[in-house]
């Protein structure tokens, strides 16, 4: 029997992720230092933990509602309203998913039907285009840079619509870039945008993470917005909660229907135990003013100071993030391409980055570092990445 | 009162105390000579007291006896509990000493080479102490977690190494 007969073709063709190589060759490498992690160094905080470890005591080991549990559900919904201002209805606008992951196939699947194009940033995040491949569209990338901080300007977005143009991925704070968008430049976007049929799928994952005095604005509070807006986000890098995979998934009833029923016939419902830690998240953050989340920014926005100087000093230009726990800085300096950089930089000094080209053609010339690591090894590895750069001018 | 820069120094140097004053300058957005100034006054005010490294001996050949030893004393008039304090940290063997509220005055945290050592300390220098009205020994057997570092198991990051 010939397998790759039987294959859906539209799947067999989205490449590998470009991350998987690296990933392999840290594996044989025992002092290599990882600026390639896509997750939080914290570990959930410890009553989260417990509240959910409670839960297993108490027996709560069933399926919640496919919606998620209700108090989770209320929770969001004052979340969004009193963090964002933003208002969803906790009883059919907001489902709980299975990470923000879900939601981006979700709102993929609930959209996009064969023909269909979906803009997406270029470089973001590595799932946007498959997810869009495996819905039957086709991605479009808008190219983004560095001089506008990795913004989506006006230009651009109106250069890249076309008639078949079903929705745009806004993926900021973005990863891998830290790029960020202030609310008047997503203003300019929403006036594009009044009057087309095209839906914004804003995936506000990192939205807790930005500094100095960022402040983010979820799209659907822009005023008209709401209407085409599926708001996704989730605990995972807020409350260091990557591997609980709770997330949720925010539209307009007309919209969450088709996005519900999906999620309905595959997924159930996400797990009982991250649904309640997730709960206690959100509970302890509204008791605390949001104590462990400021906590961890300040953190996070001292290594980011500490990286972004580093790399400026050995003479990678380096485009200040405001955003998430990356830093991407341009390598163009040393000839080199964003491949072979990361590769031999991995070999030689046995420091793990992502090449710039596992998201996206725009992110030729660029790696990403991850600074949600110590100090400590933050400062071992760009100690040895300044060698390296030394070595290749 | 403390600045907003003085109590980032002091969070930075609580994570990782080898961090240099140029670095300092960079994670706190501001200039060496503001972070210089700031550290000279947390010194100077006692509230910078020393850099030590976190060592868990159990892990190594050392051999040593560590106690804990809740001691009751006769406060003095005027001087109350530190005059006698004064006298018990004088003392090599005692790592720290506190003040305590409940059935005790003082807990006392002392180390020696062996437990005759300890033995002596205790008998013929802590209890003979003008004040001291009783002691009561109690010996460490594991640390767990200290200084808030968890000893037990080894500092192992268990995220992918790589992950988008």
């Amino acid at each position: 029997m010939d397998l790759s007969k039987v294959l859906n073709q539209r799947v067999a063709a989205v490449p590998p992720s470009g991350i998987r190589k690296f990933f392999d060759i840290v594996q044989r490498i025992p002092d290599a230092i990882s600026l390639g992690v896509g997750e939080p160094d914290f570990v959930t905080p410890w009553p989260i933990r417990d509240a959910a470890i409670q839960s297993i005591e108490e027996g709560r080991t069933q399926y919640t509602s496919n919606w998620g549990l209700p108090e989770l559900r209320s929770n969001i919904a004052r979340y969004l309203e009193t963090r964002y201002g933003v208002r969803y209805d906790p009883a059919s606008e907001i489902l709980v998913t299975v990470g923000a992951s879900e939601g981006i196939d979700l709102a993929m699947r609930a959209l996009v039907m064969p023909g269909d194009e979906v803009l997406i940033p270029d470089p973001s995040y590595v799932s946007y285009a498959p997810c869009v491949i495996f819905a039957g569209g086709t991605p479009v990338p808008v190219h983004t840079h560095a001089e506008n901080g990795f913004a989506i300007t006006p230009e651009e977005l109106r250069a890249a619509i076309t008639s078949r143009t079903k929705a745009l991925i806004l993926p900021y704070p973005n990863n891998p870039t830290g790029g960020v968008m202030s609310r008047g430049e997503l203003t300019e976007l929403a006036a594009c945008l009044q009057n087309t049929d095209i839906m914004v799928v804003s995936d506000e994952i990192y939205s807790e993470l930005v500094y100095e005095g960022h402040e983010h604005t979820s799209f659907a509070s822009i005023p008209g917005m709401h209407e085409r807006t599926i708001t996704l986000n989730g605990f995972s890098k807020a409350f260091a909660m990557t591997g609980w995979r709770v997330g949720y998934a925010c539209a307009p009833r007309e919209i969450m229907v088709p996005m519900f029923r999906i999620h309905q016939y595959t997924m159930l419902c996400a797990s009982m135990q991250g649904q309640v830690a997730a709960c206690q998240a959100l509970r302890r953050a509204f008791a605390t003013q949001y104590e462990d989340v400021r906590k961890m920014v300040a953190s996070y926005d001292r290594r980011r100071r500490l990286m972004v100087e580093g790399l400026n000093a050995m003479g990678l230009d380096c485009f200040t993030p405001k955003g998430a726990f990356y830093v991407s800085p341009g390598i163009a300096a040393t000839g080199m391409s964003s491949e072979a950089f990361c590769t031999e930089l991995l070999e030689e000094m046995h420091v793990a980055c992502v090449p710039g080209t596992a998201f996206g053609e725009s992110g030729e010339g660029f790696i990403r570092c991850s600074y949600a690591t110590s100090i400590e090894k933050l400062r071992e590895a760009l100690r040895r990445m300044e060698q390296f750069v030394r070595s290749r001018k | 009162m403390l600045s907003t820069l003085d109590m980032q120094i002091l969070e930075i140097l609580c994570e990782d105390a080898k961090i240099s004053t140029e670095e300092l300058a960079t994670m706190t957005g501001s200039d060496r000579e503001a972070v210089t100034e700031s550290m000279e006054r947390l010194h100077r005010e006692g509230i910078l007291v020393g850099v030590q490294t976190l060592i868990n001996w159990e892990r190594t050949d050392r051999e040593f006896v560590r106690a804990v030893i809740e001691v009751n004393v006769q406060p003095q008039r005027e001087k109350g509990f530190d005059a006698i304090a004064q006298r018990i940290m004088q003392y090599d063997e005692v790592r720290s000493l506190y003040l305590m509220s409940g059935a005790y005055d003082l807990l006392v945290e002392c180390e020696a080479g062996t437990l005759r050592e300890l033995a002596q300390f205790v008998h013929s220098r802590l209890s003979v102490i003008e004040g001291v009205t009783g002691t009561s020994t109690h010996f460490r057997l594991k640390t767990y977690k200290y200084g808030g570092t968890i000893f037990e198991t080894p500092n192992t990051d268990l995220r992918q190494a790589v992950m988008p």
